[in-house]
């Protein structure tokens, strides 16, 4: 056999070859998605139960008017009265002041801890985790403890003569935040962290071989690795301020209204779930379109979607 | 809850002591010859503790009928219940102004007054639907250290000006017992509250004054707890709320007092949800615990009056404690009582004129 021949020969099998592996090969793909299908089905149906059917539940209920029949009474009833708009601009308002401040706090701190070495950061981590392991609620009476007029904290600062009025600490926006900062601090220090701790050191030493001072090194080369981190953080931050309940009602005085606290002044006030509904809707909707929004400005895929 | 809620009447501390109190209930009423079983559903806490031994302990050993309680969250709870179809409680412990609602939306059975006798009744202390159970009044509350002996604020016109009595306020989250304290401060008297009221210039007026005070109140309170907490650590001088809760905080050591004068007399009742399981078993118990023999029981474990009339006169309240009821003749006379008819006509369009009032 000549040489030609037998390369054609060859290549001859293997394309047979490889026609029969393609059919085998797609059968075993089939088989493993099908199989893959079967494994995640349970998270699946799990998803649609708890998460699907009660959002659009939600959804249907929110256009059920008082008499029971197909209505956007709920809906008007927003654009109608003024208060509605004011307490969206409250909870959005609230939320991102939060996000920020948490931010100021949070960012030195993570920072501070990821520099440590291992044994004493995890003995700080954990001073950062236990107030998470405490109940939300108490947490909050103790800060209403600490702030109100004859509080710890006026009646040490005024018998310091730091000041002479009793600071106004609590039942208002101050109280609101520096409650709210305190539960949500360790949701941005978490990812913070980890996403600091996986910036290896060399890129640091690296930046500074090649001539940067160390802010410079700091700036580019540092804070730009930690992004991801800060904008996982500061997502989670943010989402679950607009949530909140027990803070502002409990710090706010009855002047931090924001969404949730309505949504129970609406079911009492109409008796009704519609009406608490469809503020649920406006705000998830918002919620939406705001981290939308966000995904066009920032990185934000790698992290709500996880691929590119 | 849609007006004034109960439950949040119910305990300061005393809670923690309620639950267990709670729990010992359903054994203690069982072992009456049963006659059957009614399930009640109240609020909880110090209020409901408070019932029990007032009325459902005493009620199951007149009785016979065996009680189970509950606690419920008011008359949503009540709605869904209802339009599933599958009612757990036979008698609900509730709001006049919720009650009414709930009546209206045909949550409620009718009682029957042939069973139930009310004829010694406050006139307007039962419905068709709820029947009354006890008296409270949303009054004004001061701190007797802030306001001495000679100077205390003793009309809601006093409550309304900050220059003569200066302090931080405290008032309601919500219409409900809020605009009639800001429109007598605006110069309505007891009699014209109401009438003042039936307009939305009427509601304007009263809200302003609310508006123009605002800078003064330092806390919109929510609940009972937390008006009686706020006098309690001396975070405000001055507030509006329910007095148990202030008797209850002053046993306790918080320097508080408060008038009847000028106050809004409302009452909580019991009424059958649509399709309860023991309706005629409940209606028989709701008779029995009307009585004034079972009505005069109430004072003792709560400053809340009887809304049985003749519960004074059979010797069980003694002269000093039923001079401390909302409902006593001489308390009663400085109050208005609250107007349900305004409630259901104006409550929503309010709520939402006060709810602006308040985001501002």
């Amino acid at each position: 056999m000549s040489d030609a021949a037998a390369r054609i020969a060859a290549t001859d099998a293997a394309t047979m070859l490889h026609g029969a592996n393609a059919a085998e090969l797609r059968a075993s793909e089939r088989g493993e998605r099908r199989s893959l299908l079967g494994l995640t089905s349970p998270a699946v149906l799990l998803v649609l139960v708890i998460m699907v059917l009660p959002v659009g539940w939600l959804f249907y209920l929110s256009f059920i008017g008082s008499d029971g029949t197909f209505s956007m009474e709920n809906y008007t009833r927003m654009l109608e009265s003024k208060a509605y708009g004011r307490i969206f601009w409250t909870t959005f308002k609230v939320s991102f002041l939060t996000t920020g401040i948490c931010i100021v706090i949070g960012y030195p701190l993570a920072y501070f801890l990821a520099q440590l070495p291992s044994r004493a950061a995890n003995i700080c981590m954990l001073a950062v985790l236990l107030p998470f392991w405490t109940s939300l609620l108490v947490r909050t009476y103790a800060w209403l403890v600490l702030l109100q007029r004859r509080g710890l904290i006026n009646e040490w600062g005024m018998g310091l003569g730091l000041w002479g009025e009793p600071l106004p600490l609590v039942h208002n926006l101050n109280g609101t935040l520096i409650g709210m900062v305190h539960i949500m601090l360790p949701f941005l220090i978490l990812p913070l962290y980890s996403s600091m701790k996986q910036i290896s050191p060399d890129y640091l030493k690296a930046a500074s071989n090649l001539g940067a001072t160390p802010a410079q090194s700091f700036w580019q080369v540092f804070f730009p690795l930690s992004l991801p981190g800060l904008f996982a953080g500061s997502l989670i931050v943010f989402v679950l301020c607009l949530g909140f309940f027990v803070t502002p009602a409990v710090l706010g005085g009855g002047k931090v209204i924001m969404v949730s606290n309505q949504i129970t002044n609406n079911i009492e006030l109409f008796f009704n779930w519609g009406a608490a509904s469809a503020l649920g809707v406006v705000l998830l909707v918002l919620t939406l379109a705001i981290l939308w929004g966000a995904s066009k400005v920032l990185p934000l895929d790698n992290i709500i979607g996880g691929g590119h | 809850m849609g007006r004034i809620r109960n439950h949040d009447r119910s305990a300061v501390a005393v809670a923690a002591a309620g639950g267990v109190a709670l729990a010992s209930l359903g054994l203690s009423a069982g072992l009456a010859l049963a006659e059957g079983s009614v399930t009640i559903a109240s609020w909880g806490g110090a209020y409901q503790e408070a019932q029990d031994k007032a009325l459902f302990q005493p009620g199951a050993e007149a009785t016979g009928i065996e009680v189970k309680q509950e606690t419920y969250g008011g008359m949503s709870d009540v709605r869904l219940k209802v339009q599933a179809g599958a009612v757990p409680w036979d008698i609900v412990s509730s709001g006049s102004g919720s009650a009414a609602r709930a009546a209206e939306e045909g949550l409620l059975e009718p009682l029957d007054y042939n069973i139930i006798d009310v004829s010694n009744f406050y006139p307007g202390l039962y419905t068709d639907t709820c029947v009354g159970s006890d008296v409270f009044s949303v009054v004004l509350a001061y701190n007797t250290n802030t306001f001495s002996e000679d100077k205390v604020p003793k009309t809601w016109a006093d409550f309304f000006n900050p220059e003569q009595f200066p302090g931080k306020r405290a008032y309601r989250d919500k219409v409900s017992g809020a605009l009639e304290p800001a429109i007598m401060a605006d110069g309505a008297s007891l009699e014209e509250v109401y009438k003042v009221l039936d307009s939305e210039e009427g509601i304007n007026r009263a809200i302003e004054r609310v508006r123009q005070l605002k800078p003064h109140i330092a806390v919109f309170w929510k609940s009972g707890a937390q008006h009686a907490q706020l006098m309690k650590d001396g975070e405000v001088d001055m507030t509006t709320g329910w007095n148990g809760r202030f008797d209850v905080a002053a046993k306790d050591g918080a320097k508080v007092a408060y008038t009847f004068n000028q106050g809004l007399l409302d009452y909580d009742c019991f009424a059958i949800p649509k399709g309860a399981p023991n309706k005629d078993l409940a209606m028989k118990f709701l008779a029995t615990i009307s009585t004034a023999e079972m009505q005069a029981n109430l004072p003792l474990h709560i400053t809340y009056g009887p809304t049985n009339k003749k519960a004074y006169e059979i010797g069980q309240i003694d002269d000093a404690l039923a001079r401390k009821m909302p409902s006593h003749p001489d308390n009663a006379a400085l109050q208005v009582p609250i107007s349900l008819e305004w409630y259901a006509k104006w409550e929503q369009k309010a709520s939402q004129m006060y709810q602006d009032m308040l985001t501002e």
